[in-house]
């Protein structure tokens, strides 16, 4: 007898895919519904094209924004903005979002906060959804089981008129972190050993879903900071199936389905978008936890990563003669030297923030480290929640306190110091260990020195005014 | 959108692997208007240091280069930020066709949206494009896109890829949108269908 045919494996991004696509082009492109549309105040230019071709937002009720970019994070009046231009980009957001009838977290709303901080905060972010803004790190709310990727602004427009993207599919990747994470090792350490590994142009043409033990133990928060980093190692988007983890996260917020028949069909259909376990990837990349230390970018590039408790690399050892050269730039720009200890680098900011670390468990994790201690003499250190929420919530644990005490500034949420399109900017030649995601050449201001980190690592260096060992400090409490 | 012919200009060499859009276009810039051009932002720590003046050892300040169209980079050029402004830099400039061994992904679709062709070569093509044009500054280099064909300055000729419809919209100088208007009704079918059988 033959067998009935069986339906063949999926991956979840082929499911998701398969849920969104409206119709197909002869050359293989798909018109893909987009469920979520998320904007910021870098979105003047998309209002512009849209009122050029006379065109409104197809689908207000399922756009929402904020402004991030361009707020300065000492202070909640759009008025104030000092600079004309930021206060236009602010401004733009906040006429065309009332104009159209887009819901909007505006500046003075204690709601307000980095776009991919409060899209899973307000429980917009649901599984199963496509979601898109123009931002590359739009990737970041794939850890709640979305397909979920950044955009140009044209895109963006037509998003807005339409509601849909052309779209070819991305090949798919599995990336496996299996084990145990070791004392001290965070989500942010995960995604540098990633990319360390499949290095910053690793995943190009891909979606990467994250799986693995260490993947499916790390909290929502973490997850949201893997998935956040994806873009860095090239990728399109990265995703991590939904679990417990998430339905816990998301039940009871704002904007997730209500409790009951509506929450209850809604876990249903989020529990089937997992990828089948016989689903094939076109590629797939294991590490083991248990080999990832604390991490520290060193050079203006994510490959640019080693352990704490390295040493800055010699050019000369490099493989080919275009990364010696690269990484004798890198080294120049930043002001090392080949052989000095990772752990002897002085800092002279630190910056705990950003769409990456800019969650309440990312502010638990600095402020642990920071209790009792003090910002070491010479460093300006910033804590900028990633929300109004998440800074509410962690004064209402006390944790601005320990954070002020020791000398940290606190302040209010934006992008702030991760790109410095609000002017907020580290100086040029000075040293800073950040949270970000990004190390790249004048990312934190002109002649800016950026090191990357987890928030723990952060907390460390702004303690001992230097790139420290996290794990040494908390041996001692 | 202009329209795409075969295209011969002068090329610029670029060296350097992990090229990113805040080098193209730093950060501090995205809040001008586009009316006023960011041809004049294009690499610009690179171009001027800290006083304003030009950086007599970058690029595309040799005079030989100064007035290239075609931008040959190499491995994941234009990595990064999704920021559109930095293909406005490179398209304000002048370049219309920008040539690398792999591109940052959103880069990629933003060029083909404003006019700028993303050519895909393999890195052996790149990097000998790169000596060759830094061999003989102001050598040219020819793009037929209909042939979907690359000559560089030694005649040695490459053949590269691009999808149909980015193709087709490239040589008509015409836009992705207004064919998306066009298919609003199965958009609306979508939507129906969709709310009947989560109803």
């Amino acid at each position: 007898m033959i067998p009935a045919p069986r339906p063949a494996a999926m991956t979840m991004l082929d499911k998701i895919w398969a849920q969104h696509s409206i119709l197909e082009r002869a050359d293989g492109q798909t018109l893909l519904y987009v469920d979520t549309h998320l904007i910021h105040d870098g979105y003047a230019p998309a209002f512009e094209f849209l009122q050029a071709r006379q065109l409104r937002p197809r689908s207000p009720k399922q756009t929402f924004g904020t402004p991030d970019h361009y707020v300065p994070t000492d202070g909640r009046i759009v008025e104030r903005i000092a600079s004309a231009e930021r206060r236009d980009m602010v401004q733009s957001l906040v006429e065309n979002s009332n104009d159209y009838g887009i819901t909007l977290f505006e500046l003075a709303d204690r709601r307000q906060g980095i776009v991919h901080v409060i899209g899973p905060e307000q429980g917009i972010s649901q599984p199963g959804m496509t979601i898109v803004c123009a931002d590359s790190h739009t990737s970041t709310h794939g850890a709640l089981g979305a397909l979920a990727f950044g955009v140009g602004m044209t895109q963006a427009t037509q998003v807005l008129a339409t509601q849909t993207l052309w779209q070819r599919k991305p090949k798919s990747m599995r990336i496996f972190v299996e084990g145990e994470l070791g004392f001290g090792v965070t989500a942010k350490d995960v995604i540098l050993a990633i990319i360390r590994k499949i290095g910053p142009a690793g995943a190009v043409g891909h979606v990467i879903e994250y799986a693995g033990s260490a993947i499916r133990s790390l909290s929502m928060e973490g997850r949201l900071t893997v998935c956040n980093m994806s873009i860095e190692a090239g990728a399109r988007a990265g995703m991590i199936a939904p679990d417990e983890t998430t339905f816990a996260y998301v039940r009871g917020r704002n904007y997730a389905p209500p409790e009951g028949d509506a929450w209850d069909r809604a876990v249903e259909r989020w529990s089937k978008i997992a990828s089948d376990a016989d689903a094939v990837f076109d590629r797939e990349v294991t590490l083991d936890a248990g080999d990832i230390a604390p991490m520290v970018t060193w050079g203006t590039s994510l490959e640019d990563v080693a352990p704490i408790d390295g040493h800055v690399p010699d050019p000369d050892g490099a493989a080919t003669a275009e990364r010696r050269e690269g990484m004798s730039k890198a080294l120049a720009y930043m002001g090392l030297s080949p052989g000095t200890a990772l752990s002897e680098i002085r800092v002279d900011r630190v910056f705990i923030g950003s769409c990456t670390n800019g969650r309440i468990e990312d502010l638990r994790s600095a402020a642990a480290v920071v209790k009792g201690r003090s910002v070491h003499p010479g460093v300006e250190a910033w804590v900028v929640p990633g929300s109004g929420l998440v800074k509410e919530q962690a004064e209402s644990e006390g944790l601005d306190l320990i954070f002020r005490q020791a000398g940290f500034q606190w302040r209010d949420a934006g992008c702030s110091l991760c790109l410095g399109t609000n002017g907020e900017t580290v100086a040029a030649g000075e040293r800073c260990a950040s949270t970000s995601n990004r190390n790249f050449v004048g990312r934190q201001g002109r002649g800016a020195r950026t090191h990357l980190m987890s928030p723990s690592m952060a907390a460390a260096a702004a303690v001992t005014g230097r790139l420290a060992d996290v794990r040494q400090l908390q041996l001692g409490e | 959108m202009e329209s795409f012919e075969t295209f011969r200009a002068p090329a610029l060499p670029f060296a350097g692997i992990n090229v990113d859009t805040d080098q193209i276009l730093p950060a501090r810039f995205l809040s001008k208007p586009r009316s006023g051009g960011f041809g004049q932002y294009l690499f610009h720590d690179l171009r001027f240091d800290e006083t304003g003046a030009e950086r007599s050892g970058f690029v595309l300040n040799q005079p030989a280069f100064r007035n290239t169209r075609i931008l040959v980079g190499e491995e994941n050029f234009a990595c990064g930020s999704s920021r559109e402004n930095a293909v406005w830099a490179i398209a304000d400039y002048g370049y219309r066709v920008v040539v690398a061994s792999s591109f940052g992904d959103i880069f990629f679709s933003n060029s083909l949206k404003n006019g700028l062709l993303p050519v895909v070569l393999p890195a052996e093509a790149t990097t000998a494009l790169i000596a060759a044009l830094s061999r003989e500054p102001g050598a040219t280099i020819e793009v037929d896109l209909e042939a979907q064909r690359l000559t560089g300055p030694d005649g040695v000729t490459h053949s590269f890829d691009i999808d149909p419809f980015s193709k087709h919209c490239l040589l008509k100088g015409i836009d992705e949108l207004d064919y998306t208007l066009s298919q609003m009704d199965k958009v609306d079918e979508f939507e129906r269908r969709r709310a009947e059988s989560e109803g």
